[in-house]
């Protein structure tokens, strides 16, 4: 049997979303755990999308993202994907390394700061979603692009696009102080591990 | 003149007559397909994500794959007065977004975007004029009904035509 988003039953989508709101609630934990500062979370916006609305989501095709992609192997294989704009990774560099800039370009140690914030962020939501399942699941470095949203969304858009012509994203604000930072989770399981991922959860026989 | 500008999205195509732009932003992994008829005056733009229909599960969505969007674009290009003979076509797009070491298939997918859709264009003998495909870079096209040029704009990497 092979699932896709576009014939999930109501169940199967709260289940999702749960498993959405728990992963980025653990994301935003350890952010706050390594800048040592509250961090405040809305509850996150679960969505399943046509490709159609997908780069519409950080404002345009064109709009200038950051994109952290790392793989996942062990019980479940896929890849995860965390997206934010310039604006956002710019804000959460500079709560990082206590630094007021306001360039929306990045030199080297940011790109690495915004790398293990990635990790951190990305590493938290897997964790949960592990505890959660009780399955194994083994990130991998993560790497690193900036360029226009259309053209870094393709890459999770493409493997959602091999099962069914939607994709399942997770957005999440958070904020520290003031500062406002929004940013995107996508989990993006192999065709086979959509299967794996329900049964654990217990959705499906 | 006025010209009409007409947009592409992700696994989506179009066709038109002249004078009009054909564009899709933000072309990653994918690979945008840009035919012409230079004496119909006749453009078609596909913006594909998938090299083949026959690999996947869920194909009813046409413009998804290289193989069926390029059948389908020169279809309707067809019934807007082009002569399949007299079509060319100029690629872009099929970047590497993630420099990847771990060779998954989701690292070779634009490369692969490439190959499927040139071995279509050729089955049908329809000559690839130009290319602007791989890096590791987004890519925003336009089509242009008049001459049948193909801009394609990049974030650093400049502007070219082809």
């Amino acid at each position: 049997m092979t699932i896709s988003f576009d014939e999930l039953n109501n169940l199967q989508m709260d289940v999702l979303r749960e498993i959405g709101n728990i992963g980025a609630g653990n994301a935003v934990t350890s952010l706050a755990k390594m800048i040592d500062k509250k961090v405040d979370m809305a509850v996150p916006k679960v969505k399943i999308m046509g490709f159609d609305k997908v780069s519409q989501i950080l404002g345009g095709e064109e709009m200038i993202v950051v994109g952290i992609l790392l793989s996942v192997t062990g019980d479940l294989t896929g890849n995860m994907m965390f997206i934010l704009d310039t604006f956002a990774a710019r804000q959460l560099v500079n709560i990082l390394i206590g630094s007021d800039s306001t360039s929306l370009s990045f030199d080297e140690m940011e790109l690495s700061a915004l790398k293990e914030i990635g990790n951190i962020l990305t590493g938290s939501y897997l964790n949960a979603l592990a505890g959660l399942t009780n399955l194994r699941i083994l990130p991998s470095i993560p790497e690193l692009a900036i360029d226009m949203a259309g053209a870094i969304l393709s890459v999770p858009a493409i493997e959602f696009g091999k099962v069914g012509d939607s994709v399942l994203y997770i957005e999440t604000e958070f904020s520290e102080g003031i500062t406002k930072v929004l940013g995107d989770f996508l989990l993006i399981p192999d065709i086979d591990s959509y299967e794996v991922l329900l049964k654990a959860l217990g959705v499906i026989e | 003149m006025d010209i009409e500008i007409i947009k592409v999205g992700m696994a989506d195509l179009n066709s038109a007559h002249h004078p009009c732009m054909i564009t899709t932003l933000g072309l990653g992994s994918c690979v945008g397909i840009a035919l012409y008829d230079s004496a119909a005056k006749v453009v078609g733009l596909a913006h594909v994500m998938l090299p083949s229909s026959e690999q996947a599960k869920n194909n009813s969505n046409t413009a998804k794959f290289a193989d069926t969007a390029i059948v389908k674009l020169v279809e309707d290009m067809v019934k807007l007065g082009a002569r399949k003979e007299r079509i060319t076509a100029k690629l872009a797009g099929g970047a590497q977004m993630f420099a990847f070491t771990q060779g998954s298939d989701l690292m070779r997918i634009g490369y692969r975007n490439v190959i499927a859709s040139k071995e279509k264009l050729k089955e049908l003998n329809i000559p690839v004029l130009s290319e602007d495909t791989g890096g590791n870079y987004g890519r925003t096209i336009e089509i242009y009904s008049e001459d049948g040029r193909l801009m394609v704009k990049t974030i650093g990497c400049g502007m070219k035509q082809l």
